[in-house]
C-alpha cells in the first residue's frame, strides 16, 4: 500500500463535558512528509496529538496510522509511532544514555541493539559529552533533544512533535529545527504542532490551521501566505503631508490604520521591490522616518480566514514543565 | 545506522522483561535520590535510639521478666519502619503519574502495569537496606536474639512478604492521590493508626478493651508478634500463619485494585 497516507484522520471529535474540543477534524499526511498543525493555545492541537498517540480516546472519527486502525489496534499503533510531548518526558534521575537504552528496551529492542542505537543518537543529537550525566542537569534545549532522541530510538516511521520548540531560547530553537530537518531527510513521516507560523513555514510541507477544534485553512506554506498576504514594507512619515505625497507616488500603497502617518506596500520580490519603492520616494522628495518589513504572522492568518484576531496571545510562551 | 534487532519472545516473557527493566529503573532512582537514601539509613537508627531511650524505662516494668525493652522493641520497630517505608512507593508512583514520563511509557508498546511492579519490587531492596541498618544498630545497642539461622530465614521471609504487601497497599494511595502531599496524608491516616494501635511498641495489656481487641487482631500485630517470638524464642502461637494469611489478603486485594485504578486513571 505505498500510496496510502501514513496518517489519515477523518471526522475526529472530542468533548470534555460540555466543552467541545474537537469538532470534526480531517487531514491526511502522505508518507515521508511533514504536516504542521498550526493554531493558538486551546485550538485542539495537543488533544489531537494525544488521541493519535493512543493516550486519549476520541468520541468519534476514524483514524489510521501506517494502516493500523487506532481504535481497533492501539498496540500496533504504539509500535509504529514516537511521541515528543510539550513537557520533555525524560527520566531526570537517569542519565541520557540510560534513558535511551531503557526506552529502546521497552520498545522491545535487544540490549545490544538498544545500546548501539543509543550511542548513534547521542552522537547525532550532540549529547555525547552529557551522555552519562543525569538528565536533571541538562539545559532546556538538551532535554528537548534527548526527549526527541528517545522517541526515535526504535526508528518509528511516524513521529509526533507536540510544540517541540515552545519555551526554548532562539539558539536552541534553531538547533532543534536543524535536528527536525535532518529527521525529514530520513523519510520519517512527521506531525508537528506549533503556534508559530514561521516554524510551520520553515519546516513543514503542508500546514493545517486549526482553531476552536476545526480546520479553518490548509495548504502549503506558499499557498497559505498567498491567502494571507506577503511581506509588507511599512513606512512611517513625520507628517500627514509627506504621507499623502508618498501614497500618490507609490502604486498599491495603502495608508495605515493607526494614528501615525504610515503607508504600507506589499512586497513580491523583497529586494527589488524595496529598491524601487525607495527610489520612487526619493523622486517624490519624501523622506520616511522609519522603514520596517512586516512579516505575516499567525494573527494575520486568523485575520484573513476568520476575520478575527487570535483568541489567545500567540507569543506568550508558557513553560509547561 | 545499524540494523535494529527486536526481541522475539513470547508475550509473557516480554512482560516479565518490562517488569525487570522497570525494577532496574526504580532501583537506580533509589540509589540516586541521596536525600531519601540518607533517610533510609538514619530514620531507623533515630527511631530505635529514641524509642528505647524514652519509653524503655517506663515500659520494661510491664514486660515478661527477663525481656529487655530493646529486645521487645526490635520486632515492632522493624515492622513500623517497613510500613512507613511503603509510603515511598506511593510517592514514587504519584510522581510518575504527575510527570510527562507516564505519557512516554503509555505511548510505548510495553506493559503499563510494569510501572507499578517496578516500584513495589524495587522497594523491597530499599527496605532491605533499612532492615539491615536497623538490626546492626540494634546489635550495637545491646539487642540479642536467640533465633537460629532457619528462624532468621523465616523472619526474613515474613518481613519481605509484609513489605511487598504493604507497598502494594500503599500504591493505591499513590494512584488515587492528586499530589505528593495528598499521598503523605493518605498514608499517614492509615499507616499511623495501624502501627501504633498494635503491639509494636507496647504490650496490649494496658490498652482499653476495645482498642485491645483491635490491636490484638490486626495484621501489623500478627506480623510483629510472629517476628518477635522467632527473635526471642517465645511460643509463636497462631501469629506466623495469620501473618501469612493477612499478607496474602492484602496482595490479592491490592494488586488487582491498584492495577485497575492505574489503568482507569491513565486511559482517560
Amino acid at each position: 500500500m505505498p500510496n496510502q497516507p501514513a496518517i489519515s484522520v477523518k471526522g475526529l471529535t472530542k468533548a470534555y463535558g460540555a466543552n467541545q474540543v474537537l469538532r470534526g477534524v480531517n487531514f491526511t499526511v502522505p508518507r515521508g512528509t511533514m504536516l504542521a498543525l498550526l493554531g493558538p493555545n486551546g485550538a485542539g492541537k495537543t488533544t489531537t496529538v494525544r488521541i493519535l498517540s493512543t493516550l486519549l480516546h476520541a468520541d468519534g472519527g476514524h483514524v489510521t496510522i501506517e494502516g493500523h486502525n487506532l481504535t481497533a489496534d492501539p498496540e500496533a499503533v504504539r509500535g509504529v509511532i514516537g511521541l515528543t510531548g510539550q513537557s520533555a518526558a525524560v527520566d531526570e534521575l537517569l542519565t541520557g544514555r540510560e534513558n535511551l537504552v531503557l526506552m529502546g528496551r521497552l520498545y522491545r529492542l535487544t540490549k545490544a541493539s538498544a545500546q548501539q542505537r543509543a550511542q548513534e543518537l547521542l552522537e547525532e543529537f550532540d549529547l555525547t559529552e552529557a551522555a552519562d550525566r543525569p538528565a536533571k542537569t541538562y539545559s532546556g534545549g538538551m532535554r528537548r533533544r534527548l526527549d526527541l532522541a528517545v522517541s526515535l530510538i526504535a526508528t518509528p516511521p511516524v513521529i509526533f512533535l507536540d510544540e517541540p520548540t515552545t519555551g526554548l531560547d532562539p539558539r536552541s530553537r534553531l538547533a532543534m529545527w536543524e535536528v527536525i530537518r535532518h529527521l525529514m531527510d530520513t523519510g520519517t513521516t512527521i506531525l508537528l504542532t506549533t503556534q508559530y507560523l514561521e516554524e510551520a513555514d520553515q519546516l513543514a510541507d503542508n500546514i493545517v490551521v486549526i482553531d476552536g477544534g476545526k480546520v479553518i485553512a490548509e495548504g502549503t506554506a506558499t499557498e497559505l501566505k498567498r491567502q494571507i498576504g506577503q511581506d509588507r514594507l511599512v513606512l512611517t512619515f513625520a507628517k500627514q503631508a509627506d504621507l499623502e505625497k508618498a501614497l500618490a507616488a507609490l502604486d498599491g500603497a495603502i495608508a495605515g490604520s493607526n494614528s501615525e502617518p504610515t503607508a504600507s506596500i506589499a512586497l513580491q520580490n523583497t529586494q527589488a521591490d524595496m529598491r524601487t519603492t525607495l527610489e520612487k520616494l526619493e523622486k517624490a522628495g519624501v523622506t520616511a522616518v522609519t522603514i520596517d518589513i512586516h512579516k505575516p504572522t499567525l494573527d494575520d492568518v486568523f485575520l484573513s480566514v476568520t476575520g478575527q484576531h487570535q483568541p489567545a496571545e500567540p507569543t506568550k510562551e508558557v513553560a509547561n514543565g | 545506522m545499524a540494523e535494529l534487532v527486536f526481541e522475539k519472545r513470547p508475550k509473557p516473557l516480554l512482560v516479565l522483561n518490562d517488569i525487570l527493566l522497570m525494577v532496574g529503573r526504580s532501583s537506580r532512582h533509589i540509589l540516586r535520590n541521596t536525600d531519601q537514601l540518607l533517610g533510609t539509613f538514619f530514620q531507623p537508627i533515630m527511631f530505635l535510639v529514641l524509642f528505647s531511650a524514652v519509653f524503655g524505662g517506663a515500659i520494661e516494668k510491664s514486660l515478661p521478666p527477663g525481656v529487655s525493652y530493646l529486645n521487645f522493641l526490635m520486632a515492632g520497630i522493624l515492622v513500623q519502619t517497613l510500613a512507613f517505608g511503603s509510603t515511598t512507593t506511593a510517592i514514587a508512583i504519584c510522581n510518575d503519574l504527575q510527570k510527562g514520563i507516564i505519557d512516554r511509557f503509555r505511548s510505548l508498546p510495553m506493559s503499563n502495569v510494569a510501572v507499578l511492579a517496578g516500584h513495589t519490587i524495587s522497594d523491597l531492596f530499599r527496605n532491605g537496606i533499612s532492615t539491615v541498618v536497623m538490626l546492626l544498630a540494634g546489635l550495637v545497642m545491646g539487642f540479642r536474639s536467640s533465633a537460629s539461622f532457619s528462624d532468621w530465614l523465616v523472619i526474613a521471609g515474613i518481613l519481605l512478604l509484609f513489605t511487598f504487601a504493604f507497598s502494594w497497599l500503599s500504591a493505591i494511595a499513590g494512584v488515587f492521590a492528586k499530589s505528593v502531599e495528598g499521598v503523605q496524608w493518605l498514608s499517614f491516616i492509615f499507616v499511623f493508626p495501624l502501627t501504633f494501635a498494635s503491639t509494636a511498641f507496647v504490650p496490649a495489656e494496658g490498652m482499653n478493651k476495645y482498642l485491645k481487641v483491635f490491636a490484638e487482631n490486626q495484621p501489623i500485630t500478627h506480623v510483629v508478634e510472629a517476628v518477635r517470638s522467632l527473635m526471642l524464642g517465645l511460643p509463636p502461637g497462631d501469629h506466623i500463619w495469620l501473618s501469612l494469611v493477612w499478607c496474602g489478603i492484602m496482595l490479592v486485594v491490592a494488586i488487582p485494585l491498584t492495577t485497575w485504578m492505574f489503568r482507569r486513571k491513565t486511559s482517560a
